[in-house]
C-alpha cells in the first residue's frame, strides 16, 4: 500500500491549491483519503460473508469570504484534482482573482496511536474464527438465546491534508471493532442484548480483550431482560455505571460546546464561558490524543494536531471546541476538532474522546445513598437539540434501585432531560473512571468515530420514559 | 452486446469474466449532488460532488464473498473482483445462497428522471434557497435562521448477474429545507420546514417557511408536563417516522432469523381494523419511488396489513428461496450484500383534517416532534419510548406547549390502539408517507 504522498506528489498538491485560489479565494485545501476496510459478519450460525472495501479520493475546499466551495473526486490524477479544484473555486466565487502560487514545506506527522499488528496483514481466517467463538459463547449462556449476530470490522485510513496556509500533514488511522447482538426469547416475547469493543489500534485488540466475554455479556443482558418489568414513568434519581454513560455528557453538553453551533446562536451554552454551567464535581475533557481510544487521531481532518482540551473545569465552562473556519472567524486558537466522515464531506466541529474525570465517591456508596431510583448499566445512543438543551438517551440495561440496593431488571426506554439542568443535578461522582463503548457520532448527516467515558455518577432527577406508573 | 448504456456495459463486462462454477453479480452506480447552504443572505457552502461505486458478489459452492470500491477506475475493478473471489472461501456454506433470477415481472413505467432538474441553472438554485431564508425570516419577528438549504441529487444504477439479470435505472430529485430558531428571552426553540419536488418548480416555499416558523414559535414557553396515560395525535412527519420503525418487522429475513414480533402472525389481527399498510415503490408520489429493487428485479406493490390483518412478509431472492416463496422485489443495498426492507411505506389514509381529528380528543397531546427513536425503540422486543414535544389537547382544542417528556408503549399495542387516521396525506422526503394519526393509551412521562 503506497503512501498518499507517493500517490499524489507535492508539486501536484501545490498546483491544486493554487488553482483553488485562482478565482480570488483566500483559502484552499486538499484532503486526500485512501481507506481500506474489511468486515465479516456472522448471523444465524453462518458466516454470511467477508467483505473488503476500498474508498479513495480527494475533497477540495475553497473559502472566499464567508462562502465555502467544495468538490470531491475519486480521480487522483493531476488532471482530475485540478478539475475538482476549479469546480470548488467556481463554487466559492464566480470571478477571477489572478495567478496564485502556493509552496509547501516538509510533511508533518503527529503520532498518537501505537499500532502493533496491522489488520490487513492478518489472515482473514483468524477474523472469521473470532465470530465463531463469539457465537458459541453467546449461545452457551442459556437455552433462551435464540439468535446471535456478530460483526468484525477493521479499517486502515490514510489521510493527507494540505492548505494554502502551509499546513501539510498526514496520518494513518487504524481501527479495529467487534460487536455482538443477541436475541433471547421467553414467555413474554423477545429481548435483545448488545455489546461492542473497538479501539484505534490493530489486531492486538484481541490480545487485550476477550470476544467470548463480550459475547457472554451481551447474551446475559438479553436473558436477564426476559424477566424485566416495564421501566418507571416519571422523574427519579438515576445512577449511571462507570464507562456506560459518557453519552450523557456527549448529548447534555458536548454538542452544545461545538463552536459552529455556538456561533450560530444554536446552543444553550452560548455566551457562558467563565460561568458555572455544571455541578462543581464536573470536569469535562475532550482529548483527541488519548492513545488507542476510539476517537483518537494524530491530526484532525483539517491537518491540525489533535489536542487535549478542557471544556468544563470544576463546573466552570472554560472553552468550546473549534474547527478552522470558526476559529478564524473569531480569532481563536485551533483545538484540533475539525473532522469529516470522508473525502466526500466538508469538515466541521466534532468531538473526539469526551469524558468526565474521577470524583471521590466509592461507587457502592452512590447506590447505597439512593433510596429509590434507577441504575443504568448500559446506555444506548442519544440525541440532543442544542438550542433548547433537551436531550434523550436510551438505556439498554437498567435495574431498579430500592432502598439503596440494585434489584429488578427493567425493559428498555429513553431518558429525557435538559442539558444545563442535568449538569447541575449531578450530585455524586465516583472514583472508578472507565471509557465506554466505541461510538459513531452523527451530525449534519456525517458519522465519525468518537469515544466517551465517565466514573459511576448520580443525577438527582431525570425523567424515565417507561410505562409503569 | 452493447446496451447503449455505459454503466450497463460495465456491469455486463464484469459478469462476463465469471469462471465456470461461479455465480457473479455486478452492481455499479454513479451519482452526484448539489448542496447549497444559505446563511444570512450569503452562500455559506456550495458542494458539487460526483461519486461512483462498484460492488461484486461471488458465490461458489454455497459460499458468498463480496467486495466493493468507491471508484469505477479500471485498475481498481480487477482488485475488487479478486478480493470478492478471495473472500468466498471464508463464508459458510449456505444452501439458500444465490443470486436473483429473472421472474418475468415487468417494471412499472415511472418518470423518475426529470430533464428540467438535470439542466436547472445553478444561479436559480441559489436564488431559491435565499428566497426560502427570506420568506421564513419574514414570518415572525422572533424567528432566526439556523440554515436554509437547497439539495439535489441524481443516481444511476446497473445490475448484471450470471443468472440473467440485467437492469438499469436512473433517477433524480431535489428538496429545500430550512431550520429555524425562535427566541423569547433566554429560551430558544427550534423548528424545520421543507418542500420536495422532481423539479424546483414544484416547491412550495411559503408553506415550508410557515411550517418552520410555526414549529419553533409554538413551543416557546413550553413546560414539562405531569406524567399520565393519554391519547396522542401524531403530526404527519412523526407518523412517517413511526412507520419506518415498523419496517424491519416485515422483513421475511428477520422473520426467518427470529427477529420479528410478527413471526407466526400471518393472517392474524395485528392492528386496529382501520389500519391498511402497503409498501409501494411504484407510486410516483412516493419520494423513494423506484422501478427496480436492490437485486435488479422490478419493484412492486405489496400489501403488508389489510384492515388490521397481517397479509405478507417482504422478500429478497435469498429469503424467498429460504422460505420457499417468491421475491417480492424488496431487496435493498446498504453497502454490502442485499438485505430486505420496505421501500416506500404507505398507510392508507382515512378522512378528516388534523383539526377534525383533534376535535374528537377530549384529553391528549399533539406530538409535533420526536427525539431518540434510534435509542429508545427496540423493533425486536417492540418496546417503544421516545422523547417528544408538542401541544396539549383539551376538549378538542390545542392549547399550551409542552416539552422534555417521553411517550411510551409497545409497537404491538400502538398498532392495536390506533383509533383514527387522517386524510391529510403528506409525501415526505423519506421512505414512508405521513398523515395525522391518533393513538390511545400511551404513557407520557414528565415531571
Amino acid at each position: 500500500m503506497s503512501t498518499l504522498s507517493e500517490l499524489v506528489g507535492k508539486e501536484t498538491i501545490e498546483k491544486v491549491l493554487a488553482k483553488g485560489r485562482s478565482t480570488g479565494a483566500g483559502f484552499s485545501e486538499i484532503f486526500i483519503e485512501d481507506k481500506r476496510s474489511t468486515s465479516a459478519g456472522l448471523d444465524d450460525g453462518r458466516i454470511e460473508q467477508v467483505t473488503t472495501g476500498r474508498d479513495r479520493g480527494a475533497g477540495i475546499r475553497v473559502v472566499h469570504g464567508e462562502t465555502t466551495g467544495f468538490a470531491h473526486t475519486a480521480d487522483l490524477s493531476e488532471a482530475g484534482l485540478l478539475q475538482a479544484a476549479e469546480a470548488a473555486a467556481v463554487a466559492a466565487k464566480q470571478g477571477s482573482g489572478g495567478v496564485v502560487t502556493v509552496a509547501l514545506g516538509g510533511i508533518d506527522t503527529h503520532q498518537v496511536n501505537d499500532v502493533q499488528i496491522l489488520p490487513n496483514e492478518v489472515p482473514k481466517t483468524r477474523k472469521v474464527e473470532l465470530l465463531e467463538r463469539a457465537n458459541e459463547a453467546a449461545r452457551s449462556i442459556d437455552k433462551s438465546v435464540v439468535q446471535v449476530s456478530a460483526g468484525y470490522g477493521d479499517s486502515v485510513r490514510r489521510i493527507l491534508v494540505a492548505n494554502s496556509e502551509g499546513v501539510f500533514a498526514a496520518d494513518d488511522q487504524v481501527r479495529t471493532l467487534f460487536r455482538v447482538s443477541v436475541v433471547a426469547s421467553g414467555d413474554g416475547g423477545m429481548q435483545t442484548g448488545y455489546d461492542s469493543m473497538g479501539r484505534t489500534i490493530g489486531f492486538e485488540l484481541f490480545d487485550l480483550y476477550d470476544v467470548e466475554e463480550l459475547a457472554a455479556g451481551a447474551a446475559r443482558q438479553a436473558v436477564t431482560k426476559l424477566k424485566a418489568r416495564p421501566a418507571p414513568s416519571g422523574a427519579l434519581p438515576v445512577v449511571i455505571k462507570r464507562g456506560s454513560g459518557g453519552v450523557l455528557f456527549h448529548e447534555a453538553c458536548g454538542h452544545g460546546l461545538e463552536a459552529d453551533l455556538v456561533g450560530k446562536g444554536a446552543s444553550v451554552y452560548r455566551g457562558k464561558v467563565g460561568e458555572m454551567v455544571a455541578s462543581s464535581l464536573v470536569t469535562l475533557i475532550d482529548d483527541g490524543t488519548m492513545s488507542g481510544e476510539w476517537g483518537a487521531i494524530g491530526i484532525d481532518d483539517e491537518g491540525h494536531h489533535s489536542q487535549k482540551n478542557t471544556l468544563i473545569e470544576n463546573g466552570v465552562l472554560t472553552d468550546y471546541m473549534w474547527d478552522y473556519l470558526r476559529a478564524r472567524k473569531e480569532n481563536h486558537r485551533q483545538s484540533g476538532n475539525g473532522r469529516r466522515q470522508s473525502y466526500m464531506h466538508l469538515p466541521m466541529v466534532r468531538m473526539t474522546n469526551t469524558f468526565v474525570i474521577n470524583g471521590s465517591s466509592e461507587p457502592d456508596d452512590i447506590v447505597k445513598a439512593t433510596k429509590n431510583g434507577v441504575y443504568v448499566a448500559k446506555l444506548g445512543g442519544g440525541s440532543v437539540n442544542t438550542a433548547s438543551g433537551d436531550f434523550v438517551f436510551g438505556m439498554t440495561e437498567a435495574y431498579l434501585i430500592e432502598n439503596g440496593e440494585i434489584t429488578e431488571p427493567l425493559r428498555e426506554g429513553n431518558l429525557i432531560g435538559n442539558g444545563p439542568q442535568v449538569l447541575r443535578d449531578i450530585d455524586m461522582l465516583g472514583n472508578d473512571f472507565a471509557m465506554g463503548n466505541p461510538g459513531t457520532c452523527g451530525k449534519d448527516g456525517q458519522g465519525v468515530p468518537v469515544g466517551d467515558g465517565q466514573p459511576t455518577l448520580r443525577v438527582k432527577s431525570l425523567t424515565i420514559g417507561g410505562t409503569a406508573a | 452486446m452493447s446496451s447503449g448504456n455505459a454503466l450497463q456495459d460495465l456491469a455486463d463486462r464484469i459478469v462476463a469474466q465469471a469462471k465456470p462454477g461461479e455465480q457473479v453479480e455486478a452492481y455499479v452506480s454513479r451519482g452526484g449532488e448539489t448542496s447549497i447552504r444559505i446563511y444570512e443572505g450569503e452562500v455559506e457552502h456550495f458542494v458539487s460532488a460526483q461519486s461512483e461505486s462498484v460492488g461484486i458478489r461471488v458465490i461458489k459452492e454455497g459460499r458468498t464473498g463480496y467486495a466493493y470500491a468507491g471508484t469505477l477506475d479500471e485498475s481498481v475493478l480487477s482488485e475488487v473482483f479478486a478480493e470478492a473471489r478471495d473472500n468466498v472461501q471464508f463464508g459458510s456454506v449456505d444452501e439458500w445462497a444465490g443470486l436473483a433470477e429473472p421472474d418475468g415481472v415487468e417494471k412499472v413505467p415511472q418518470e423518475l428522471w426529470n430533464e428540467e432538474l438535470a439542466h436547472f441553472p445553478t444561479a436559480e438554485k441559489i436564488a431559491i434557497a435565499k428566497e426560502l431564508e427570506k420568506l421564513t425570516l419574514a414570518t415572525d419577528s422572533r424567528i432566526r435562521i439556523d440554515d436554509a438549504n437547497y439539495d439535489d441529487a441524481y443516481g444511476e444504477t446497473a445490475f448484471a448477474t450470471t443468472s440473467g439479470i440485467r437492469a438499469h435505472g436512473r433517477e433524480n430529485g431535489c428538496y429545500v429545507s430550512v431550520g429555524t430558531l425562535a427566541d423569547d428571552g433566554d429560551e430558544t426553540q427550534t423548528g424545520f420546514g421543507f418542500s420536495v419536488g422532481r423539479t424546483p418548480t414544484e416547491f412550495n416555499l411559503p408553506r415550508a417557511a410557515r411550517e418552520a416558523a410555526d414549529r419553533a414559535t409554538r413551543l416557546l414557553g413550553a413546560t414539562k408536563p405531569q406524567s399520565k396515560r393519554t391519547t396522542i395525535v401524531l403530526d404527519p412527519y412523526v407518523t412517517a417516522q413511526f412507520l419506518r420503525v415498523l419496517s424491519s418487522s416485515f422483513s421475511g429475513e428477520n422473520v426467518q432469523k427470529g427477529r420479528s414480533f410478527f413471526a407466526e402472525r400471518l393472517g392474524e389481527s395485528v392492528a386496529n381494523p382501520l389500519v391498511t399498510l402497503i409498501d409501494d415503490p411504484t407510486n410516483p408520489l412516493a419520494y423513494s419511488a423506484t422501478d427496480i429493487d436492490g437485486e435488479g428485479l422490478a419493484a412492486r406493490r405489496n400489501v403488508l396489513i389489510e384492515n388490521g390483518v397481517l397479509k405478507q412478509f417482504l422478500h429478497s431472492s435469498y429469503s424467498a428461496r429460504r422460505g420457499q416463496t417468491k421475491s417480492t422485489g424488496s431487496a435493498v443495498r446498504t453497502g454490502g450484500t442485499p438485505g430486505v426492507s420496505c421501500l416506500a411505506m404507505q398507510l392508507v389514509p382515512g378522512t378528516g383534517t388534523q383539526e377534525e381529528l383533534i376535535a374528537q380528543v377530549s384529553d391528549g397531546v399533539l406530538i409535533q416532534m420526536v427525539q431518540g427513536l434510534h435509542s429508545g425503540v427496540n423493533p425486536i422486543s417492540g418496546d417503544f419510548s421516545t422523547g417528544a414535544s408538542g401541544l396539549l389537547i383539551t376538549n378538542g382544542q390545542v392549547g399550551a406547549p409542552i416539552r422534555e417528556f417521553t411517550i411510551a408503549s409497545t409497537l404491538q399495542r400502538m398498532l392495536q390502539d390506533v383509533v383514527a387516521i387522517g386524510g391529510d396525506v403528506d409525501w415526505l422526503p423519506m421512505s414512508a408517507n405521513g398523515m395525522s394519526l391518533v393513538i390511545n393509551d400511551v404513557t407520557m412521562s414528565g415531571a
